[in-house]
């Protein structure tokens, strides 16, 4: 055919190449920001103390850290077309597993492994064991063949009783400078979560875009039964996933858990799988799988906090500010939504002739 | 226009995104006539439909229906003028009953707004006797057969109890999975209608359907206009021609491949390899060099078998040697090792990945064996991709697009470069020419029959005997699910392959 390419039409929420666009979660992030530079005294404002950088830009880095790293994970799970509920369960297992590990409580059922000497193999073991429960939601969803939202949903009810056997159930606190380091330390002027977040992202780049998982993944996720006649082994690639969201999760877990110094398996992590789903919704990638794209979720992640820190930095009164974070995720979806613009457009255009 | 003119359309023009899919194109339907809407895959038979039934916003031109101006934005837009759309897939809700298929979202209801079940099924009922069919509305649609779930989908297309009857019928390949019986019944239902003064707009790649039901036909070729006939006065080889744009004797100057007699070793050996419910024991053996034909009717266990050699069922006995080794197959993944690649008849549902890129939809076996830790470079891809996208004429401006955008022909091409690059001993092609259209149809064979001169194996199904007869070395032979007959050289002809077929019927056919 010999038609030359004409003017084209109006850009459809991914491009032709069926990547996502990311240009309506960086647009509201910046508008965020702008709205902040005016009206939020102080908020570009840092300061060098003691060789670290501080200011809200910095704080809301530090905090979106663990949504961020949950976000990389369940970004990969969502691209093969499943969802990883526990994340946050397994966030607290991990933590108090290294709390355990850390004080050796005597009624603890880890007081016989003595690794407190090595934070090494203290963040090893606690990882591991982060690992292995994405492991068990993997060989739920690949092998049995459970939907994904059943088969983790068993691990973020039972996840928080598992998280108590560690310590026995008490609160354990904790003094180890190494171990919190992860949590409050810095590197280059800036927090070490930073740091963390960045090496996992790389991480995961090379993981999915320098080996070839990123393509099986989502083949697996776009068309599984083309792609099982392809040959790519679907169960395979899921479980590596799921494993790989695990491990995620773990590394929030031991960043979270570093920076209050305690065992918290009540309330670490909690809700935060929501929060890393929503990142990688708000970031382009599909809820029903195919493209994904890291970079998009660790936006949405940082768009979340942005929100929330500025919320906060308002002085918003304290039952508005889930309702004002509910309002600019809608708004967020709703620029992505074609068909929204669409009619926005047709608006606009009546409104001028 | 004449007095009789249902439909008409003018200048109708849609541009996509590098594209002009349409080109001013004109189209006009007369009351009570079937009429062929031809032409070759990206010709842009489905975009004038779907631009017709509002599927898609045109970007120029005009229609009118009846005599009122129409511009339906959405497919309930254009059902509310009357024009409604049955689609090569059937769209209705497996799990429901054929009545509430029939009148979902138009439930008689109570004063109550609860359903008036025993009126819902006695209008179901008359819709369906109105197609001449009888057949129990309360069953699931599931448990009925395509040909009848089709025409449940066009009884409620042109169901009388909606605000507005159906005057225009689109009927988009409505045969492509439908056994000659059935489509025999599907025409006297078309018939009925036509002689109740419904246009009838039927999208096909058969040309003999085309020629035994249609009243004219319009041909279009790379989005513009070829012209509108009269289906009596039109030779089915000047009507190929003006498909494809060449002259006709370019198809039928085509030789058929020299039927020599093998020479090269088997590559595949199957031995009584079987599975229930869907193959009857069977041997086959496939050598190098050799296009073998797997010939029957729809349903004969032609993909079932096709399947087993590929892994992608497990088969229940049997055994199975390749290259003269034993294997078991029990994944794709390992017959994919083992250098057999398989296309699939449905393309879009087991062939494509349809958001990924042409360049990723290629690589994807070729990746997929050498395993997630050794992956192809970038730069091998775009090689192998232009390389391919050269060497198949597959038409597209560059290999990062996404599959989907591409047409039926070249999407399927782009399947083949998948499992070429692979270089398999075997290539099972089922259907490869399916839905495809007569420029492509003819580029395949000729592909086929390159990659046999190669020493390549190959294993060809296809519905139409014509191309299996013309293509293969050897044909085996299937009627329900059992292989029971192979025909090798001078003795492969349609004759000789229906002969075979029809053997000695146990049960008389209906």
């Amino acid at each position: 055919m010999t038609t030359a390419p004409l003017d084209y039409a109006p850009p459809p929420p991914r491009s032709p190449r069926g990547i996502p666009l990311l240009v309506w979660p960086i647009l509201v992030l910046a508008l965020l920001l702008i709205f902040n530079f005016f009206f939020t005294p102080g908020f570009f404002h840092l300061t060098v103390r003691d060789g670290r950088v501080y200011g809200s830009l910095i704080d809301i880095l530090r905090r979106g850290a663990p949504v961020m790293l949950l976000s990389l994970g369940m970004a990969l799970v969502i691209a093969t077309g499943g969802i990883d509920l526990s994340v946050g369960a397994v966030m607290a297992i991990t933590g108090t597993i290294a709390a355990a590990l850390i004080v050796r409580p005597d009624d603890s059922p880890l007081a016989f492994i003595n690794v407190t000497h090595s934070l090494t193999l203290i963040i090893l073991l606690s990882l591991a064991a982060a690992a292995i429960a994405g492991l068990w939601n993997g060989l739920l969803v690949a092998l049995l063949d459970i939907q994904p939202i059943v088969a983790t949903l068993i691990l973020m009810v039972a996840g928080r009783g598992i998280a108590r056997f560690p310590t026995s159930g008490q609160i354990v606190t904790f003094e180890h400078p190494g171990f919190e380091f992860l949590g409050t330390g810095g590197f280059l002027g800036l927090p070490f979560p930073v740091t963390i977040v960045v090496v996992v992202a790389i991480l995961t780049g090379l993981l999915t875009r320098g080996t070839a998982l990123g393509l099986f993944v989502e083949s697996v996720g776009n068309n599984p039964k083309a792609a099982r006649l392809a040959g790519v082994s679907s169960s395979r690639v899921k479980i590596l996933v799921y494993v790989f969201c695990g491990f995620c999760a773990g590394v929030a877990g031991l960043i979270s858990t570093a920076d209050i110094k305690a065992a918290d398996f009540n309330n670490l992590g909690l809700y935060l799988e929501l929060d890393a789903i929503l990142a990688v919704s708000l970031g382009g990638t599909s809820l029903s799988g195919g493209r994904f794209s890291i970079v998009g979720a660790l936006i949405g992640a940082v768009l979340i906090q942005t929100l929330t820190t500025t919320i906060l930095a308002r002085g918003v009164p304290e039952p508005l500010t889930l309702v004002i974070k509910g309002m600019v995720v809608v708004l967020v979806c709703l620029l992505q939504s074609e068909k929204f613009r669409s009619r926005c457009k047709r608006l606009f255009k009546r409104g001028n002739s | 226009m004449t007095d009789s003119a249902l439909l008409t359309a003018r200048g109708i023009t849609k541009r996509f995104p590098g594209v002009l899919a349409l080109d001013g194109v004109d189209f006009t339907l007369q009351r009570g006539h079937i009429h062929a809407l031809m032409g070759e895959n990206g010709a842009g038979k489905s975009t004038l439909i779907k631009v017709l039934t509002g599927l898609y916003p045109r970007d120029g031109g005009e229609a009118v229906l009846d005599g009122r101006p129409i511009n339906p934005r959405t497919p309930l837009d254009a059902q509310a003028e009357g024009i409604s759309t049955v689609y090569q897939e059937v769209n209705l809700i497996p799990e429901l009953s054929v009545a509430e298929n029939l009148y979902l979202g138009r439930q008689p209801r109570t004063f109550l707004r609860t359903v008036r079940w025993r009126q819902m099924s006695r209008l179901a009922r008359e819709a369906m006797a109105r197609l001449d069919i009888a057949i129990d509305v309360k069953r699931p649609v599931s448990s009925y057969s395509v040909a009848i779930q089709q025409m449940i989908a066009i009884a409620r297309a042109v169901d009388v109890n909606r605000a507005v009857p159906a005057k225009v019928l689109v009927l988009d390949e409505p045969t492509s999975s439908l056994d000659a019986h059935e489509v025999a019944s599907l025409f006297g239902v078309m018939r009925k209608l036509k002689g109740e003064g419904l246009g009838i707009i039927f999208v096909t790649h058969f040309l003999d359907q085309v020629y035994q039901i249609t009243d004219r036909i319009t041909v279009l070729r790379n989005g513009k206009l070829v012209g509108e006939y009269e289906t009596a006065s039109l030779p089915r080889l000047e009507l190929i021609g003006k498909m494809i744009g060449r002259d006709a004797s370019a198809i039928t100057g085509h030789h058929p491949p020299a039927r020599a007699a093998s020479t090269g070793k088997a590559f595949l050996e199957a031995s009584g390899l079987r599975r229930r419910g869907a193959i009857e024991p069977f041997d086959l053996t496939l050598c190098q060099g050799e296009i073998v034909g797997l010939a029957g009717l729809l349903g004969s266990g032609r993909t079932e078998l096709a399947r087993l050699l590929f892994g992608a069922d497990k088969p229940d006995g049997g055994s199975l040697r390749i290259n003269e080794q034993p294997v078991k197959l029990r994944q794709p993944r390992g017959a994919i090792a083992r250098h057999i690649g398989f296309c699939s008849e449905d393309r879009k549902a087991e062939g494509i990945i349809p958001d990924l890129s042409i360049r990723e939809n290629l690589v994807l076996s070729l990746q997929a064996r050498a395993g997630w830790l050794r992956r192809i470079g970038r730069r091998r891809q775009q090689a192998l991709a232009d390389q391919y996208i050269k060497a198949l004429n597959i038409k597209t401006s560059d290999a990062d697009k996404s599959i989907k955008l591409l047409s039926g022909g070249n999407q399927q091409k782009v399947l083949l470069a998948r499992w070429i690059a692979t270089e398999p001993g075997l290539l099972i092609l089922d259907e490869p020419t399916r839905g495809i259209d007569v420029g492509a149809k003819f580029e395949i064979a000729r592909l086929i029959e390159q990659l046999c001169q190669d020493g390549m194996s190959l294993l060809f199904i296809s519905s139409e005997l014509e191309e299996v007869v013309r293509m293969c070395h050897r044909v085996a032979i299937l009627r329900d699910r059992k292989v029971v007959g192979e025909l090798a050289g001078d003795q492969v002809s349609e004759e000789n392959v229906m002969a075979t077929i029809a053997g000695q019927p146990e049960t008389p056919h209906p």
